[in-house]
């Protein structure tokens, strides 16, 4: 897609629709295809990752789960093995808590553990994020943590397009893929309004590569390197940083695993400063792993020590001033740019 | 066993239904006209407790100094039946520094050592916290007994059963409440549960289990002090659910839709008007009364936002405060 498309193209939809329809196409497409979840049936999600597909396809290929996810996420496996495609649905990522054993130490290990011959070719989709007072057990994105366990695809969409091309990606994937939606990104009516988060997209059925990397805007001073809806705040940052000159190049990783760590290193080959931005814990996930990258593969081109904005290693806090305080955003990122380029 | 007080129980049903009603009118006056969840004076998701006040006053009348209560993502009803400080509990709603919790925790998070009291956003997460509160209690010999509640989309995740397997292994000081609104969410009952009444799952425990009809308030209060009386004499846990009614949305901007037919008799079965008559009927309540005891309610809520409002916001560098103790 290039940016003229999404200026041009007369249909335009939410994120969040956008996943609905990746998920309706698949499952004309291939009977194995059902969803389960909290609330994925008449309610369409809690965050509309389902909406309109209890209406098209009823309540066998629909299903509302009880509130036992690892009860239905471990089913999700059972039935994954058994060769059907589920794409399942846990409400929060923050609810990983009461499931996890299922996710990391089952859905991630078994083709590992079957030597290649077991295949669990499932969807785990999740909402994330925080930015609208939600507290600490509904605001974390935790992409990292998923990341960091070997096993499952991490697959973190910033815009519509990517989203259903991701979204049927995942479904069409022989492995256990963990799909996570930022709540920020889908265009929902009853959050602030985000015109990034309504976007072209095509009718018809199309994939977007799981594990490439895609450049959200051209630049040539500095890299900013992230993730999901800190794309659209380094997207605002670069139309700030214009004005002053500064050509920043924002880099949408649009997956943690794979990570395309040759974009990484291609986009600093050419811009020399690396700056990272992530709305997860700072220590120990993607701002460190994308940073390592390219001291490993581009050392010599570096000209200024990398830098990054995540949140700093404290739960998401509810008020509104300590919750911005801890947030990244598009003022962060412009004063992290110029403190990279007067490095 | 306790006594029942008719009047105080309404006076405190009121003084919850008085309290969630602001909430309710405060939380959606500064969102309009376009409907954003994270703007306003009170952002954030917001779950209030209106219909399901008979549980709280039920239960909260044989609760004493000392004794705990974990508390789900609908919390205020217990919340202010179990003493919290209203005004610090709505500072806290509104996110500033004089709040329970210096506006780091939020609605769903109220922390109150002094009452023992705590609430989650996480669903069944308080019923294996109450059990080791009770086990403190049992251990340094006091007579305090810990509640857990939840909601009867609860008594599906792996902690509820847990927890009352450990409980009642453990003869635990521990009375599990069950609020049965009819809905998790959008999901009814029926399509969550295998069972018509979870009270019956406690067979599968060992331990006793009622169910009580009607989110009637005296039902509750007898069915609650079994319960606690058991808890208190070192006999164990009890199990309770407590048929009660969701009058507004699970969260507020929920428009319901899938409540159908059922959502238009709602009113109807709204307890506090219901238990206002009976009393009435019975003599133990007058129409001036059912006014003045509103009004009083009123006064002290408007106090409390009053002092919510005019307390200040914390200061943004204290997100990086309180991780380590």
């Amino acid at each position: 897609m290039t940016v003229t498309d999404t200026e041009t193209a007369a249909r335009r939809i939410t994120t969040a629709k956008a996943m609905a329809e990746g998920i309706g196409l698949e499952m004309r497409r291939d009977p194995d295809v059902f969803v389960m979840g909290e609330d994925v049936g008449a309610y369409g999600g809690i965050f509309g990752s389902t909406t309109d597909l209890f209406g098209e396809f009823g309540a066998d290929r629909v299903i509302d789960t009880p509130i036992s996810e690892t009860g239905f996420i471990g089913a999700g496996i059972g039935a994954a093995v058994e060769g059907m495609r589920p794409v399942v649905e846990l409400m929060f990522v923050d609810f990983y808590g009461v499931c996890m054993d299922q996710i990391d130490n089952n859905m991630a290990k078994i083709h590992y553990f079957s030597g290649g011959n077991v295949k669990v070719p499932m969807v785990l989709m999740t909402a994330a994020g925080g930015g609208y007072s939600d507290a600490g057990q509904h605001s974390q994105t935790l992409w990292g943590t998923f990341a960091h366990l070997p096993g499952m695809k991490v697959v973190v969409p910033s815009n519509p397009y990517d989203a259903k091309g991701l979204m049927i990606s995942a479904i069409r994937d022989d492995n256990p893929v963990l799909y996570i939606f930022h709540k920020g990104v889908l265009g929902l009516g009853w959050m602030t309004n985000n015109p990034r988060a309504t976007g072209h997209v095509p009718e018809d059925p199309y994939t977007v590569p799981i594990g490439k990397a895609a450049i959200a805007r051209e630049g040539t001073d500095v890299t900013v390197a992230t993730i999901s809806l800190s794309v659209h705040r380094a997207l605002d940052a670069a139309d700030e940083l214009e004005k002053e000159g500064i050509s920043i190049e924002v880099l949408d990783l649009r997956s943690l695993v794979p990570l395309d760590r040759e974009a990484i290193l291609d986009s600093v080959r050419k811009t020399h400063r690396l700056l990272v931005v992530d709305e997860d814990y700072q220590s120990f996930g993607m701002t460190g792993e994308v940073i390592t990258t390219a001291v490993e593969g581009a050392f010599d081109y570096l000209d200024a020590p990398p830098a990054r904005i995540a949140i700093p290693d404290v739960p998401i806090p509810y008020s509104r001033v300590l919750e911005q305080f801890v947030l990244p955003d598009a003022d962060k990122i412009v004063a992290g740019v110029k403190s990279l380029l007067t490095a | 066993m306790n006594q029942f007080n008719r009047l105080d129980s309404y006076k405190e049903m009121v003084r919850i239904r008085q309290y969630e009603s602001r909430i309710l009118q405060e939380y959606h006056a500064d969102k309009q006209p376009a409907w954003d969840i994270g703007a306003g004076l009170i952002p954030g998701e917001m779950h209030l407790a209106a219909g399901q006040e008979p549980a709280a006053v039920g239960v909260c009348a044989h609760l004493k100094k000392g004794d705990a209560i974990t508390a789900p993502h609908r919390p205020h009803h217990f919340a202010l039946a179990h003493g919290v400080d209203m005004k610090a509990m709505t500072a806290e709603i509104y996110g500033r520094d004089s709040g329970l919790c210096r506006g780091k925790g939020g609605h769903m998070h109220l922390f109150d050592p002094e009452n023992h009291f705590s609430c989650s956003g996480i669903i069944a997460q308080g019923y294996p916290v109450a059990c080791g509160q009770a086990f403190a209690f049992k251990r340094r010999s006091t007579d305090n007994v810990a509640v857990a509640v939840a909601g009867e989309g609860a008594a599906n995740q792996g902690a509820f059963h847990e927890a009352l397997n450990l409980a009642a292994l453990w003869s635990l000081p521990v009375i599990f409440v069950i609020e049965d609104n009819d809905w998790a969410i959008s999901v009814p009952k029926s399509h969550s549960t295998a069972t018509a009444s979870n009270a019956d799952r406690a067979a599968g425990y060992g331990i006793p289990g009622v169910r009580v009809e009607n989110n009637d308030v005296e039902a509750i209060f007898e069915a609650a002090g079994a319960a606690v009386d058991r808890a208190r004499a070192g006999e164990g846990p009890s199990l309770i659910e407590i048929h009660t009614l969701r009058l507004w949305g699970h969260f507020e901007g929920d428009a319901q839709a899938y409540r159908g037919a059922e959502l238009e008799t709602v009113d109807e079965r709204d307890p506090i008007p219901r238990y206002a008559k009976s009393l009435v009927d019975l003599g133990e309540l007058t129409e001036d009364q059912i006014v003045t005891i509103a009004a009083a309610a009123d006064a002290e809520v408007d106090a409390a936002i009053q002092f919510a409002v005019s307390s200040p916001e914390p200061k943004p560098q204290d997100a990086l405060l309180h991780v380590f103790a």
